[in-house]
This record gives structure tokens, C-alpha cells and sequence, in this order.
């Protein structure tokens, strides 16, 4: 797997994305002909009702599901053209993942909720780097705490941790703050921006909050599964 | 190696948190019953055997008609055995003027080698163990020779040259035999007395027999030896060849430990397939993370694998040590029985653990997890993406063929392997259409009564398909500890009562016509009603479908013996009590004296006959032909009198030479029959008694083995229950803290589940209690040749146990789920 040629600074590209799905109706188009571009260190929201299809635009973008037509490229390759293991390779080396529910696995401890990606990696110093991570964002002393003994915003900021801790090129966060307090929220999402800064990563969000949206350099608002000039 | 590395931490904390443990405890405890069962089973089988060996007097028997050779004993010395020698012969006895044709049994030091000979002071008498022979110079004889002489303690009587005197009345020895091939009473003398005697001379018929016995390895090892170095004319004499009666114990023994031992195993494959299905689906959403971090299918596949793997070695790690740990149970459970130091426990209930703890889970486990690798990643995003559906058909064939497979290397008994694995199949099927009906029917009756009880019933008809497997998984718990436990029990008095207070213990045969009728009114006189005299004819087979029996070729041994050998045969209207139609029709009235013979199983299956099949006889010079109009299987150790061929009335009138018979003479009347012998001095009286006790002692024995091997099975059962309740565990918590959080009291959540598993037990316990009957009754049948009626016991059993436990054990397991506060178990979601 190689980088693309495409133009160097786009780490993340769309082009005419459609999404049908089958329903007792008959077909269902879910998304359709979106077409998007992202550069290296950019931020974008993707904003829009529920139903919009702001989620099924992540899960295509991120290589976690193919669309019915069109071609996602992450780092310049075709998603498309790969496999589901292929894809899964794209994943584990460009790119990370907040979600709104957290998804961390409640028999590890934080410390090995963040370890994870790495051991997956076969990283060498998993145990050190995760522990570094997990103080980059203020829990060096929840390191042996489980996911129930943490409270919302400590377990979002765990999986912050645990999306930055390989230094993905692009972090995918679908409705990072959804599931959390004004406080907590506001705070997972400073932690956000300022690792996007600091990595460098491209940040693509999927948020109805707009207050948040617009903390991201560009917003794609979606209706009805098309986006809205 | 990420692969392992990530397995192995994966697996330790999988461990921590509790996500194993059903199915590593399913796994130890399907290895530690197999190796305990294992272990145990050859230990019985080698009591048993041992107690088998003692009708040869030793472990192995050479028999020749000419002395045998002295490096046949040197060979034994050296191999490490004991040997002794005996010749037999048959002459005639004097005292005074009267004679007695005897059977001479001339023995050396340390005979008999296994069993023990039997003495009494008068004839009939009451009888004792002793150790020794007789003495050089004197003769114990059996008590008709001392009846038909009228001889007293230290009489003399002549032996061919020599004058040997009476000291003891012969009881019993354990070579004896119980084929009536000795018809003339037994002297037993010392072997050092035989020149003195003279009667040993070029062409005497005498039979030379070489008696061993020890240690199993070294014996099986001098078989061998003798098979390879036996000279032309010497026979090496096995167990079979003595005893059907003993033969039909052992392998009635055998089949109920063994039907032990499957019921663990099926029991522990329940609970590891359950186990591996909560193992699968608390490992989806792990699974759907892995991938979108990078795990490709291989490396979630290699993981779990690994992991399995790991757990196995684990389980039959902690199940072997278990069930080393139980061997010694077994050794002073038996400890009466095997007196003898036995070999060291062999390695190979291991390896059979080994192999069966890897066959499980690759039969039961892998397809839950083969389809876990199919999970979509995008589950993170759509909890409702769930892995595409199994594929049916594959996943169960090969948890079929494997379970199937691992019976076959346990048992080695493929009929018994057939009926069982089909019935399971068969009560599986039929379990999964009764819980879909009755999970439908449920939902007709939730109307109209309690929130609990409806929360309850809602619940099984909710869950429907997770309702089903708890159902079949209940009810196939439940069935075969049912089948262990109740019908076992049914079984094992069926047999026992088979060999009750009035079986037959002594044999009347050789009776002419003309004593049959005197006979009879003596045994009426004393009581004896229930003695039906049948007919004995000599004739031996000359023809099969008109080819000559010579041209044909029999692969074994009893083939070609019944090929060769003269049988009794005998004729009957009626079909014997102890003997099952399995082809053909009985005949009739209008039959009589037409030419028709019933067969054995046994000679069908050494002849390859089949119904409609012609014979052709050769009896007393005359030739009979006669079509095959049935087939019985017959229960040989019901020591009443059995034929393998039997014919229909008037068809061999006049041919008959003699009549037999088998009477119940308890130890008041058996002194009388000092007067039959010498009122009837043609007959000759067979005393079964010991054999008979031998075969209590196996049935005793197989009992107790069975109820051993029956607590491996109780907590297989265990297992399966724990994996059935925790399989909606999940479900359940997060269904409980939804409740509560709406109001509902822990009372109420708790009456629904306790209401939800109650039904559950009630379902599965009457399905269970049904698929027992019909299996318990099928076995004894088709397996155990034993009359089963069905017990009402199984039900109320099965009912009361099915609802107690699993309403019990499913509310307490779910208590901590209803008592974890709502806020923690929504939190988890």
C-alpha cells in the first residue's frame, strides 16, 4: 500500500459517494454524489438533522463500510478498490476514532483501553506510550481504573487518548460530546482541537452541535443524505 | 509473534474479568470427567475382566491334545507369569463292584490361578472356599459320583491302577465350565497321582492344558507370544469360549459405563457450546473496535483461536489433575475388587481429554467464532450491525460430526454411538420445535394477570430465539441426567431383577423321555413348578441355500465353529420369554411340523444368514432342510435354557435323545437331589450358582461405577445450567435497570425473572422427562435386552427438578443483575 499522487496536502477524499441501502419499500438512497476533499491538519464538521446521513458519511469516509458507488481515498488510496481486510489495514495505520458511546471495552482498565491500538500495531514501549497518552489528557492517575469506576467525560477522554496514542493522520469523532454535560463537553472537545493542533491531524467530526461545528475550519451540512450548498 | 502475544494478554484478561469462565469450566469439567471416567474404566473393566478370567481358572488357557511343550512354561516364567498345568480325561470309577463314568480333572500346585475351588462335607451340601488341592493318594468328588457310589468320607475307590481315597465333595472350580461339554461328574485328584493311575497311553484322549496368569501387560504380551508359537492342535481357550452368560454381563457393564461417560461428554458439549456462544457475543463489540483499529478477519480469527487453544490446555491441565485426583476415589472405591496391585495409570485418558477438549471446541466453539470475525466493523457506529447470521447447516454438521467423532474414540461402540447420537439429534430437533411452540404459547397466555408474571412470560416469548436455545439446552441438561439418574436406576433394577432370588441356578440336562414325566412330579413334589422341559437334539449345519457349508468361508472364529461343530437344537411352540423377535414371524398352529427354524442373532450374524435363508441339517445321519422364519435375540444370562436354533413342533418328533431344564433350588431343597441322581442316574445336575454370583458382582460393580461417573455428569449439568442462565445475562441487566428506572420495585423485576425461568424449568423438565422415557425405553430394548416400563418417577422428577433448579439457579444467578443499581447498568450501555 502507497501513498497516492493526488495533491499531497489531501489526506481525505470524496468523490460522487452514494449510499443505497435496501428497505421493504425498495431501495433507499441514503447518500448521495457527495463529493469532498480534506488537507492535512484540517477540521471539518460534518453537520445536519438526524437521519441527515452524517454517520453513514463517517462510516464510508473511515473505510468502515463501502459505498454503492462513488471512490473514498484516505492518504491517497482507493478505499473502494480494498477489501474489508485491506481497509482495516488503511485504518490501523492513518486513522483514529472518538465515539459518541465511547466504546471502551469494559473488562480492560483505561490503561489497556488505550494499549490497544498499539499491541494491535505490535508496538514495542505499548505499556509507556499509552501511559503518556493517557497523561496528555489528565488521567495519569486513572491509569488502573475500569471504564464503570470513570466518570462520562474521563471515559471520553480515555478514547481521546486511545485515537491519538498511534498518531493517526485522521481522526474520525462521531458526536464527541453527544453523551456529555455542557463542562465535560466543552472540555473533551479543547482536548480535541489541541491534540489536532499538536499532531497535526486532519479532524473530521460528526456533530449537530453547532457550537461546536463551528470551532472546525469548514462544515459540510448535510439534508436528506445531500449536502447543502 | 503479535499474534500470540495478543491472545495471551487478551486471554488473561478475559480471565480477570469472568468472560472465560463458563467455558473453561465447561471445558475442565468435560476433561475431568473423561479422564476420571477414563481411568475408571479401565480399572472396572479390568476388575471386571479379572472377575471374567476366573471360568478359565486363569488369565490364559493352552489347550492340546498332546502334552505341551516345556518352553511353553518357560516361556511364561520368563515373561514374568505363573503357570500350572491340569489334564483331563474321562474314565470310569470303581468302589467294589459298582462303576461311575467321571470327568478326571488331575491338577499342579497354585491351581486354580484365578478363582477358587469349592468343597462341601456331604452331597448338595453347604459348600467352602479352600486353597489347596488334594493331596497326593486322595480325590474330591462331585457330589452325584458320591451319591451314585454311596460313599462316605475316607472311603477308597479305584482310579485305572491306583487307589485313591475320598476326601471332600467337589462344589465347585472355577474351570468348570457351563457348557455342558462335561457331561459326566467331575473327579478332581493331584496331577503327581497320574502315573500311579496307568491310564495315560499312546492315544489316550486326554486333554493337556497350560493355565496362566498375571500382571495385564505381561499377559497380553505371552498371548501374543502363543498365538505366534502355538503349535498345530493346541487352542488357546478365551473368556468367550466359556461363558455367554459371563459375556453377556461384561458387555451389559460395559455399555452402562460407557452410556455414562457419553451422557458427561454430550452434557459437557452442551455447556461448551453455550459457553463458546457467550463467549462469541461478549466479544462482538471488542471484535467490531479491533477491526476499526486495524484487525484484519485472519488476525481476529488467529486470536481467538489461539485463545481457545490456551484455554484448552488450561482446562485439561486443571481436568486431568482433577480427575487424577478421582482416580484414587476409584481405587478405594474398588478396593475389594481389585485385590491385586494394577498397572500405573496410562497416559492415555489424557491424550483422550486432550483430543476431545480440542474436538469440542473446534465442533462447538469455532463456528461462533468464525462468525465473529464476520462482525462489521461498523457496529461501532450501528450497534443493530450484527456479524451475517451462521451458516446453519455447516456450523451444526460439524459440531455433529464432532460430537459424534469424539463418542466413537470414548466408546468404540458404534451401535450404542448411533442410538444415542441419534437420539440427541432427535430429542434436539424435537426440543427446538416443542420450545417454539411453547414459547407461542406463552404468548397467548400473558393477558389478564400480574405485572411480574407477565413481565415474566413476555420475556420468554420476547426473547424467542435466545428462549429456544435456553429451552433445548435446559431440556438436553436435564434429559440425559434424567436418563442417568432415574432411568439408570430403572435399568440397573431391571437387570438385577433379571437375576432376582428365583433365577435358575442349576441346570437338569441329559434327561431321557421316559424320566421327563417322573421328573416332573418330583419337582412338583418339592415345589418347583416353573421348569419347562425342552428337547435336545444333536445336528450340525451341511448346507446354507444348498451350497455345501465346506465351500463357504466364515471370517470368524464362532463362523466357523458353528460350521463345524454339532448344536443343540431344540423344538417349541412358543417363543422363549428371554428371547426377542428382531425379523421374521413366530409361527403358528398351523406351522407345526413344517420346515422352519428360528436363529439366534448370533448364528445369523457368524453364518451371514438372513430371513428366508434355506438350511440343510445333518441330524443322527438323517438330513433336514428347513427356510429361516425368524431371528431372536437372545438373553443368554438369563440362565434359563437358549437355543440358537429352535424349530416349531412335530417336525423333529422322535429325534429328540434327551430333555433339559433349569430349576431355582434353594439350599433346603438341594440336598434332594442326592435322590434324582439316583433315581435318574442319566441325568446330570449343573450348579449356575457361582457364575450367577459372579454376575451379581458385575452388575454391583458396573452400579457403583455408574453412580461415580454420575457426579462428573451432575456437574456437567451444572455447568450447563450456569451457561444456559448466563446467556441472557446481559440482556437481562440492562432489561432489569430499564424497570427500575420506570418504577418498578427489585420485588417485581425479581418475581419476572424467577417467573421467566420457573416457566423455562417447567418447559424443559417435561420435554426432558418425555425424550428420557422414550430414550430409557429405546436402550433397554434395543441394547440391554431388558424390560423397561417407564417410571412415573422420571416425571415427577423431571418436573419438580426441571422447574426447582432452573427457577432457582436462574433467580440467584440474576439477583446481583436486579440488585446492580440502574444507574451503573445504563452507564455499561
Amino acid at each position: 500500500m502507497q501513498d497516492g499522487s493526488m495533491d499531497e496536502k489531501t489526506v481525505l477524499e470524496a468523490r460522487d459517494v452514494t449510499k443505497t441501502v435496501a428497505s421493504p419499500e425498495g431501495p433507499l438512497t441514503i447518500l448521495a454524489d457527495i463529493s469532498l476533499r480534506v488537507r492535512a491538519g484540517e477540521t471539518l464538521a460534518i453537520v445536519g438533522a438526524s437521519g441527515a446521513g452524517k454517520s453513514t458519511l463517517l462510516s464510508l469516509l473511515a473505510g468502515l463500510d463501502s459505498p454503492s458507488s462513488g471512490r473514498v481515498s484516505i492518504a491517497g488510496v482507493d478505499l473502494t478498490a480494498l477489501s474489508e481486510d485491506g481497509r482495516a489495514a488503511v485504518r490501523g495505520k492513518y486513522v483514529g476514532f472518538v465515539f459518541q458511546s465511547f466504546h471502551l471495552i469494559p473488562s480492560l482498565t483505561a490503561l489497556e483501553n488505550v494499549m490497544l491500538p498499539l499491541e494491535l500495531a505490535n508496538s514495542a514501549d505499548a505499556r509507556a506510550t499509552a501511559a503518556a497518552a493517557l497523561g496528555d489528557v489528565g488521567l495519569s492517575a486513572r491509569l488502573a481504573h475500569y471504564p464503570k469506576q470513570l466518570s462520562g467525560g474521563e471515559q471520553q477522554r480515555v478514547a481521546i487518548a486511545r485515537a491519538f496514542v498511534t498518531r493517526p493522520r485522521v481522526l474520525f469523532a462521531d458526536e464527541p460530546t453527544g453523551n456529555l454535560d455542557t463542562a465535560s463537553g466543552q472540555r473533551v472537545a479543547d482536548l480535541l482541537f489541541e491534540l489536532n493542533r499538536s499532531t497535526g491531524s486532519t479532524l473530521v467530526l460528526v456533530t449537530h452541535d453547532r457550537g461546536l461545528a463551528a470551532r472546525c475550519g469548514r462544515t459540510l451540512e448535510l439534508d436528506a443524505g445531500r449536502a447543502v450548498p | 509473534m503479535p499474534v500470540i502475544r495478543f491472545a495471551f494478554r487478551n486471554l488473561w484478561r478475559d480471565l480477570k474479568s469472568g468472560d472465560s469462565l463458563v467455558l473453561l469450566s465447561a471445558l475442565t469439567v468435560a476433561v475431568a470427567s473423561l479422564t476420571a471416567v477414563g481411568f475408571f474404566t479401565s480399572r472396572i473393566a479390568q476388575g471386571v475382566a479379572r472377575q471374567a478370567t476366573m471360568v478359565l481358572a486363569a488369565d490364559l488357557r493352552l489347550e492340546s491334545a498332546d502334552p505341551l511343550s516345556a518352553s511353553v512354561f518357560a516361556a511364561a516364567r520368563a515373561a514374568g507369569l505363573r503357570s500350572t498345568e491340569e489334564l483331563s480325561f474321562a474314565t470310569a470309577l470303581f468302589k467294589g463292584g459298582q462303576s461311575q463314568l467321571a470327568a478326571v480333572n488331575a491338577v499342579a500346585d497354585g491351581y486354580p490361578l484365578r478363582g477358587t475351588l469349592r468343597i462341601a462335607d456331604v452331597p448338595f451340601g453347604v459348600a467352602r472356599s479352600t486353597d489347596s488341592i488334594p493331596h497326593p493318594g486322595e480325590v474330591w468328588l462331585d457330589a452325584r459320583i458320591v451319591a451314585q457310589l454311596g460313599l462316605k468320607t475316607g472311603d477308597a475307590l479305584r482310579v485305572g491302577a491306583a487307589t485313591l481315597r475320598f476326601t471332600e465333595v467337589l462344589d465347585y472350580r472355577p474351570d468348570q465350565g457351563t457348557g455342558f461339554v462335561n457331561l459326566a461328574p467331575a473327579l478332581l485328584m493331584n496331577v503327581r497321582d497320574i502315573p500311579a493311575t496307568r491310564l495315560i497311553e499312546p492315544g489316550s484322549r486326554v486333554t493337556y492344558a497350560g493355565l496362566f496368569a498375571g500382571p495385564a501387560r505381561a499377559v497380553a504380551a505371552f498371548r501374543a507370544y502363543l498365538i505366534a508359537h502355538k503349535r498345530p492342535g493346541e487352542r488357546l481357550r478365551q473368556v468367550g469360549d466359556y461363558s455367554r452368560q459371563l459375556d453377556s454381563a461384561i458387555d451389559r457393564a460395559g455399555r452402562f459405563l460407557n452410556l455414562s461417560s457419553l451422557a458427561s461428554v454430550l452434557l459437557a458439549a452442551i455447556a461448551v457450546a453455550m459457553g463458546a456462544r457467550r463467549y462469541a457475543e461478549r466479544h462482538v463489540d471488542a471484535v467490531a473496535l479491533m477491526k476499526c483499529m486495524g484487525a484484519s478477519q485472519g488476525f481476529v480469527l488467529a486470536v481467538a483461536i489461539v485463545e481457545l487453544s490456551v484455554l484448552a490446555l488450561i482446562a485439561v491441565a486443571a481436568g486431568a489433575s482433577i480427575g487424577l485426583g478421582a482416580e484414587s476415589g476409584i481405587a478405594w472405591l474398588l478396593r475389594d475388587l481389585i485385590r491385586e496391585a494394577l498397572p500405573p495409570a496410562s497416559p492415555t485418558p489424557v491424550l483422550i481429554a486432550l483430543v476431545t477438549a480440542a474436538v469440542m471446541l473446534a465442533g462447538f466453539a469455532l463456528p461462533p467464532l468464525m462468525r465473529l470475525k464476520n462482525t462489521p466493523p461498523v457496529r461501532v457506529l450501528r450497534r443493530t450491525a450484527d456479524p451475517p447470521p451462521w451458516r446453519h447447516g455447516v456450523s451444526y454438521a460439524l459440531a455433529l460430526a464432532a460430537m459424534i467423532a469424539i463418542l466413537w474414540i470414548m466408546v468404540r461402540d458404534t451401535e450404542l454411538v448411533a442410538w444415542v447420537a441419534a437420539g440427541v439429534l432427535g430429542v434436539g430437533l424435537a426440543l427446538t420445535a416443542a420450545g417454539y411452540g411453547l414459547v407461542h404459547l406463552t404468548t397467548g397466555l400473558r393477558g389478564g394477570v400480574g405485572v411480574a408474571w407477565r413481565y415474566g412470560l413476555a420475556n420468554v416469548s420476547r426473547r424467542g430465539g435466545a428462549s429456544v436455545v435456553q429451552i433445548v439446552a435446559f431440556g438436553l441438561g436435564l434429559m440425559v441426567l434424567l436418563l442417568l439418574a432415574v432411568v439408570r436406576g430403572d435399568l440397573l433394577s431391571s437387570w438385577r431383577a433379571s437375576l432376582g432370588d428365583r433365577v435358575p441356578n442349576n441346570f437338569l440336562i441329559n434327561i431321557r423321555p421316559q424320566d421327563r414325566q417322573p421328573l416332573e412330579r418330583w419337582l412338583g413334589a418339592h415345589g418347583i413348578a416353573d421348569a419347562p422341559m425342552y428337547p435336545v437334539i444333536r445336528a450340525r449345519i451341511t448346507r446354507i441355500n444348498s451350497r455345501a457349508i465346506g465351500t463357504l468361508h466364515f471370517a470368524s472364529a464362532r463362523g466357523r465353529a458353528f460350521a463345524e461343530r454339532e448344536q443343540n437344537l431344540t423344538w417349541s411352540a412358543a417363543l422363549m420369554p428371554d428371547n426377542q423377535l428382531v425379523a421374521g414371524t413366530w409361527w403358528t398352529r398351523a406351522d407345526d411340523g413344517k420346515p422352519l427354524v428360528s436363529i439366534s442373532t448370533e448364528y445369523r450374524d457368524a453364518l451371514h444368514l438372513a430371513v428366508g435363508d434355506e438350511l440343510e441339517f445333518d441330524i443322527a445321519g438323517e438330513s433336514l432342510r428347513a427356510r429361516v422364519a425368524s431371528v431372536r435375540k437372545v438373553r443368554w444370562d438369563s440362565f434359563r435354557p437358549n437355543f440358537f436354533l429352535v424349530f416349531p413342533p412335530h417336525l423333529l418328533d422322535g429325534a429328540a435323545g434327551t430333555y433339559m431344564t433349569s430349576v431355582h433350588l434353594n439350599a433346603r431343597v438341594r440336598p434332594a437331589l442326592v435322590e434324582v441322581v439316583r433315581r435318574f442316574p442319566s441325568i446330570s445336575v449343573f450348579d449356575v450358582d457361582a457364575i450367577l454370583a459372579q454376575i451379581r458382582a458385575i452388575v454391583d460393580r458396573a452400579s457403583l461405577a455408574v453412580q461415580y461417573v454420575f457426579l462428573f455428569t451432575l456437574a456437567a449439568g451444572i455447568v450447563v445450567l450456569l451457561a444456559a442462565v448466563q446467556a441472557t445475562r446481559d440482556e437481562r441487566r440492562y432489561e432489569s435497570a430499564i424497570l427500575r428506572t420506570l418504577g418498578a420495585s427489585r420485588w417485581t423485576v425479581l418475581q419476572g425473572v424467577a417467573t421467566e425461568f420457573t416457566v423455562l424449568g417447567f418447559l424443559s423438565g417435561s420435554l426432558a422427562a418425555s425424550a428420557a422415557t422414550a430414550i430409557g425405553w429405546m436402550l433397554a430394548r434395543r441394547l440391554f435386552s431388558l424390560t423397561y416400563s417407564p417410571d412415573p418417577t422420571v416425571w415427577l422428577v423431571g418436573l419438580t427438578c426441571g422447574t426447582a433448579l432452573v427457577g432457582v439457579s436462574g433467580t440467584v444467578a440474576a439477583w446481583r443483575v436486579v440488585n446492580t443499581p440502574p444507574i451503573e447498568s445504563l452507564r455499561d450501555q
